[in-house]
């Protein structure tokens, strides 16, 4: 076990303990919002394929990385997107 | 050092952007509040000195940021389930070719820790391509809705998953030998696997199928996060895999069943009219009837189904809402979780035919209210108040539903006496308090509202 990976571990515990937190107070009104939404924020993929994408080593690797880049980023800004559009939807009673 | 301070900088505005999600109010500020960790996390990225080409990167972005937000911008919102199982699709596909990538790069990389994840990484993202793509094609009707199993299915399934974990372990002890092939066959047999996983599973489960791919698609981006050595995927991906896993577990508990019922049960299949159901006498009502005993309440309570969204009856609905407030009738709207076709569905439907969210309860919020209630209006639902759910013995026992019975009349709109989902009989249709009007929701909703107008 190198030192590298117990971090890893434990970062990723504590943001799955995080996650559980955030997200139980989400109310079920927006609960497609929060799937959209996280949806977009789980396309950090992408950070990962721009070095692949990047590296310049040509090939297969930078070909995959590019198919990467597409796929993360539709996912990217498709998501935000369309959160936004439903997000901008709604809105507060109006008194009169 | 100081890109991963950035990347710090831009894990925060993920965590604060779900924070901000905890209120309609702030919402929308959440969102862009990613948007904007995100933006920060990629444009760090840029500058990291392995990276000396950007034909590639510019061009994968114009492509994937063009195809995103024309589909963001024309897809109905009757269609999110789908949209959102293709992106989840995309996002699991992207982490197996960041990881495989990765591998080609460095095939020196074989300490376990690596190759441990690296498998896992594989496993998931492809399980979660495959089976999301398949979610699509179930919800969009290009593969059938109903649950198809076929003999020996349990036995191909833990067969196949025996074989990936068998290559998975050959793969660590000898990362060296044919590693790419492998792991080749690896991204196959996962793609397999989500193929068999999703197939058996009924349209009815969809929400909570989307729901559990959703978090498989932060895993994955969090085990990519392992191989790469990036925190700030393994920070985003487990947020993502934790808001998938409690909204599983929420569309799990609104019907009643556990997991392994949804994914091996093949619940749903498509049934006819409950035998003996057609006996039984009913009293059909006019729209006419329906809009004088709706005017002349003090309370009312709108419970919508995916009826309603079939028939596109959202703004006939909203319509009869406010004549109804105008006339001074107190009116709210009682959304049952599984009341679309994903988590919070109903919701989002209704915001775009300008229902305010205030007006929007969900079922905790307004289940003790019915008994206070003059009328409930249910259009397009049927399972979700069922009271056959208090009793012991059939496919609805347990599931918590909206108690409808409890007011003091119920008008339900709906095309025939024929059961849901689940094939149980309604006891609701033939209590003496309920009028059934049938008919298409939109029609009879734009009936109800032209005799209100005359009213009021």
């Amino acid at each position: 076990m190198t030192g590298e990976l117990i971090v890893s571990i434990y970062i990723f515990v504590l943001a799955i303990f995080a996650g559980f937190e955030l997200i139980t107070r989400v109310p079920p009104l927006l609960h497609t919002p929060l799937m959209s939404g996280a949806n977009a924020v789980s396309g950090i993929t992408l950070v990962g394929a721009l070095i692949s994408a990047g590296a310049g080593r040509g090939g297969l690797a930078t070909l995959l990385g590019f198919a990467a880049i597409v796929f993360a980023t539709i996912n990217v800004v498709g998501g935000f997107m369309v959160t936004d559009r439903m997000l901008e939807m709604f809105k507060k009673e109006e008194r009169h | 050092m100081l890109i991963d301070l950035f990347y710090l900088l831009s894990i925060c505005c993920f965590i604060l952007g779900l924070k901000f999600l905890s209120s309609p109010r702030t919402a929308r500020r959440g969102n862009l509040l990613s948007m904007a960790g995100m933006f920060i996390a990629v444009v760090v990225t840029l500058f990291e000195k392995q990276i000396i080409d950007y034909t590639y990167i510019v061009a994968g972005i114009i492509i994937g940021g063009l195809i995103g937000a024309v589909a963001a911008r024309r897809v109905k919102m009757t269609a999110m389930p789908q949209m959102v199982a293709v992106f989840n699709a995309f996002g699991g596909a992207a982490s197996a070719l960041v990881v495989y990538a990765q591998f080609i790069r460095f095939p020196t990389l074989t300490d376990p820790a690596t190759t441990i994840t690296i498998v896992l990484s594989l496993f998931i993202g492809m399980l979660t391509f495959v089976g999301s793509m398949m979610a699509f094609g179930k919800l969009q009707g290009l593969v059938s809705g109903a649950p198809v199993v076929f003999p020996g299915h349990k036995a191909l399934n833990a067969l196949l998953h025996l074989i990936v974990l068998g290559a998975g372990v050959f793969f660590v002890l000898n990362p060296a030998s044919h590693g790419l092939a492998i792991l080749a066959a690896i991204v196959v047999l996962s793609g397999v696997i989500g193929i068999t996983m999703v197939l058996p599973i009924g349209g009815a489960d969809m929400p909570v199928v989307i729901a559990l791919l959703n978090s498989y698609s932060g895993l994955a981006a969090a085990a990519s996060g392992f191989v790469i050595n990036n925190y700030v995927l393994i920070v985003s991906g487990a947020l993502v895999g934790a808001s998938g896993l409690i909204l599983t577990d929420l569309m799990c508990k609104a019907m009643n069943r556990s997991l392994t019922n949804v994914l091996f049960g093949a619940v749903g299949q498509e049934t006819g009219p409950a035998a003996g159901a057609a006996k039984r006498n009913v009293t059909r009502y006019t729209p006419l009837d329906a809009a004088m005993m709706l005017s002349n309440a003090q309370s009312v309570i709108i419970v919508p189904g995916y009826g309603l969204a079939v028939a596109q009856g959202q703004y006939a609905l909203q319509e009869v809402a406010e004549l109804l407030k105008k006339a001074g009738v107190g009116v709210r709207y009682a959304i049952h979780p599984v009341a679309g076709r994903m988590p919070g569905h109903m919701n989002v439907l209704l915001a775009e035919a300008n229902v305010p969210y205030d007006m929007l309860k969900d079922l905790d919020e307004i289940n003790e209210e019915f008994q206070n209630t003059d009328v409930v209006l249910i259009v397009g639902a049927n399972d979700v108040v069922n009271p056959a759910s208090r009793e012991k013995g059939n496919p609805l026992s347990g599931m918590p539903i909206l108690d409808v019975d409890k007011a003091r009349s119920v008008i339900i709109i709906k095309r025939s006496l024929s059961p849901g989902f689940a094939g149980v009989d309604n006891e609701l249709f033939y209590d003496p308090k309920t009028m059934m009007i049938f008919g298409d929701a939109k029609e009879m909703l734009v009936k109800i509202s032209g005799a209100l107008k005359e009213e009021i």
